[in-house]
């Protein structure tokens, strides 16, 4: 029997010590493998605070992701071709800074939550799965048919983006980055869970009926946890584009949102570090399985349908012999 | 823009919906009845095309190709539901929507696996081949012509067994209350197998039929399966005949979109600017009259349960 809190500590530690040990042996390609988790992770944290808290599977937030990569593409892209971005009200030559594009992707991707939010929270249980999905294969489509940002090629930035007084193109520097990001983020995810707001929310997942009666709204408790979410997915999806330098309509598509849902469960629903060991165990996966087999895929099925047939409560709740949060 | 085009296109968005109805019946089926969401439907689409595709190119029949991809999905629907779906019937949406995404994983790798990643062929019957004259002096593709009948006497045949068979009965009734036909005696594990298989077959045909006009591919049936989910939300999830009315209106509204959107906009606005936003509106024309009927009912045109 292990305490939550350590294993918590341990991933933390580990994730920070990893690439250390890459730097110390020189070996930059692990410490993009690890930045890759940790965004991924950021985006999952992101994710399961509708999936783990709300206790709404949302099928579609590839969306959020592919928004976010979206306005790093395009921000980046204007700064670097020194053309102009007309946006109707105002016109913009672009940015190369990350935290204007962090702001904007953001932004944008609250918007969206808020708009799609709005209507598919009025369903529940496998109407919102397949609602959301849709949603998600509607961006999918708009990015491939937007021939001004690359169609089904995609945008690709050649110099990543920059950061006032660090220099991103070492991997590192930008793995710290993404490191304190997504620790800020786990930090309040946490003040978050065990806020008013928290609270209402998990009694709304237990029953909807019960929360009204005491005067919460489950509706705009659901939308606002689902804004937030998609907020955290969009930076997270702005980072992931950083890492890669590109981004194009896979960065929307039904797989990833699939994967997002997929490294939550691994680690465990509703757990705060859950989404973080279910990033890092399914790049190793990625990594391993993928240098062993093209066809990896198969084994990653195999042991996702082991974990949901007979695993509940992923890895932490294995190794806490807990239960997780019900969804 | 001419009657004899609009015609066409009407044709194209008529068959375009048989075939979403083959797979949106399917899935309907199962969600009514057995209350589970089945990601792995679009596998079972893929299934049907590659075994009719594998069967048609070693022996030249593309009768017994369809033969083969009857069965193939049939039998591949009947041992995952009795391998794993069994086990989900209780469980919560999320392990569902889980457990079937590892099963198309599994299908799409493992089909990678014994056929390749290039794409396979199955030539349109040489009955069915060339075009026929319609009245009206429209010349129109006779296998796309068969698809629409093809599409309409499966949905009668559907209907005829739901509701004038003992089977139906019992899938009626197992939509209404599975204790209670357990309890007067109806084996309910064989009829969800069989219901199951059902299910499969159908997607396996559409599999097979579609696979004769576009290539057969690792990974095709999952736009098809989100499609078909865009169907019976539009539809109301349970309902075969929303699922009908639903596959036909996704079918005309993509197809006539993708015409006519770019031609409405070029009345306002300059050619190049329409041709591209209204392609881009076209895109996403099922999606935005999904959001629609939504926002009017919330549980589709013709759901009864949220």
């Amino acid at each position: 029997m292990i305490n939550e809190r350590m294993i918590n500590a341990l991933v933390l530690a580990g994730l920070l010590a990893l690439p250390l040990y890459a730097l110390a042996v020189d070996e930059p390609f692990t410490i993009t493998l690890v930045t890759r988790a940790v965004i991924l992770a950021l985006a999952a944290v992101g994710l399961n605070i509708v999936l783990g808290f709300g206790g709404m599977v949302s099928f579609g937030h590839a969306v959020f992701f592919g928004i976010g990569g979206y306005a790093m593409g395009i921000l980046a892209y204007h700064a670097q071709t020194y053309s102009t971005l007309d946006l109707g009200l105002f016109t913009t030559e672009g940015t190369k800074l990350m935290p204007v594009i962090w702001l904007v992707a953001m932004a944008v991707s609250g918007l969206v939550a808020l708009i799609i939010g709005l209507l598919s929270l009025r369903t529940s249980g496998v109407y919102f799965i397949m609602i959301t999905l849709a949603f998600g294969q509607m961006f999918f489509y708009f990015a491939i048919s937007w021939a001004e940002y690359g169609g089904e090629d995609g945008v690709s930035i050649y110099v990543r983006n920059s950061f006032p007084g660090l220099n991103t193109l070492v991997p590192i520097q930008f793995f710290a980055i993404c490191f304190v990001i997504l620790c800020l983020v786990l930090f309040l995810k946490e003040r978050l869970r065990a806020s008013p707001f928290g609270l209402a929310l998990n009694a709304a997942r237990q029953s909807a009926t019960r929360a009204e009666t005491v005067g919460l709204n489950p509706m705009r408790l659901r939308l606002v946890a689902f804004v937030i979410s998609g907020m955290i997915t969009g930076l997270a999806g702005a980072l992931f584009a950083d890492l890669n330098r590109f981004v194009s309509p896979s960065m929307f598509s039904w797989q990833l949102s699939g994967e997002l849902i997929v490294l939550i469960i691994i680690g465990g629903a509703g757990r705060l570090m859950g989404p973080v060991i279910g990033a890092c165990v399914f790049v190793a996966l990625e990594h391993f399985l993928g240098g062993l087999t093209d066809f990896w895929h198969v084994y990653l099925g195999l042991i996702l349908l082991g974990i949901v047939l007979f695993g509940r409560g992923g890895i932490i709740g294995m190794l806490t012999r807990t239960e997780g949060a019900h969804v | 823009m001419s009657t004899i085009l609009i015609i066409e296109q009407v044709l194209n968005g008529l068959q375009f919906g048989v075939m979403l109805f083959l797979m949106a019946a399917g899935l309907t089926l199962i969600f009514g009845v057995m209350g589970l969401i089945n990601l792995a439907h679009g596998s079972l689409y893929m299934v049907g095309a590659f075994a009719a595709a594998a069967v048609a190119g070693a022996t030249g029949s593309f009768f017994l190709g369809l033969v083969a991809a009857l069965a193939a999905a049939a039998l591949a629907g009947a041992v995952i539901e009795m391998v794993v779906i069994r086990r989900l019937y209780a469980a919560p949406h999320l392990d569902q929507v889980l457990a079937t995404f590892a099963l198309i994983l599994i299908f799409s790798e493992g089909t990678r696996w014994v056929f390749g990643s290039f794409p396979l062929f199955l030539d349109i019957p040489v009955g069915l081949a060339g075009p026929v004259t319609l009245p009206g002096g429209i010349e129109y593709p006779l296998y796309r012509l068969a698809l629409i009948g093809i599409g309409l006497a499966v949905g009668l045949g559907l209907w005829a067994l739901i509701e004038r068979t003992r089977i139906g009965i019992q899938i009626r009734a197992g939509e209404n209350d599975r204790e209670m036909i357990a309890a007067l005696g109806v084996d309910i594990s064989k009829l969800y197998t069989l219901i199951f298989a059902l299910g499969a077959a159908l997607a396996g045909l559409a599999g097979a039929l579609v696979g004769a006009i576009q290539s057969v591919q690792v990974g095709m049936g999952e736009p098809v399966l989100i499609l078909a989910f865009v169907v019976i939300v539009i539809g109301g999830i349970g309902s075969i005949r929303g699922a009908f009315i639903g596959a036909l209106l996704v079918g005309l509204t993509d197809t006539l979109g993708g015409v006519f959107l770019p031609e409405l906009f070029k009345l306002f606005m300059e050619t190049g600017a329409a041709q591209k936003s209204g392609s881009a509106i076209a895109s996403m024309a099922i999606y935005i009259l999904m959001g629609l009927v939504l926002v009017w009912r919330p549980t589709g045109l013709f759901g009864a349960r949220g």
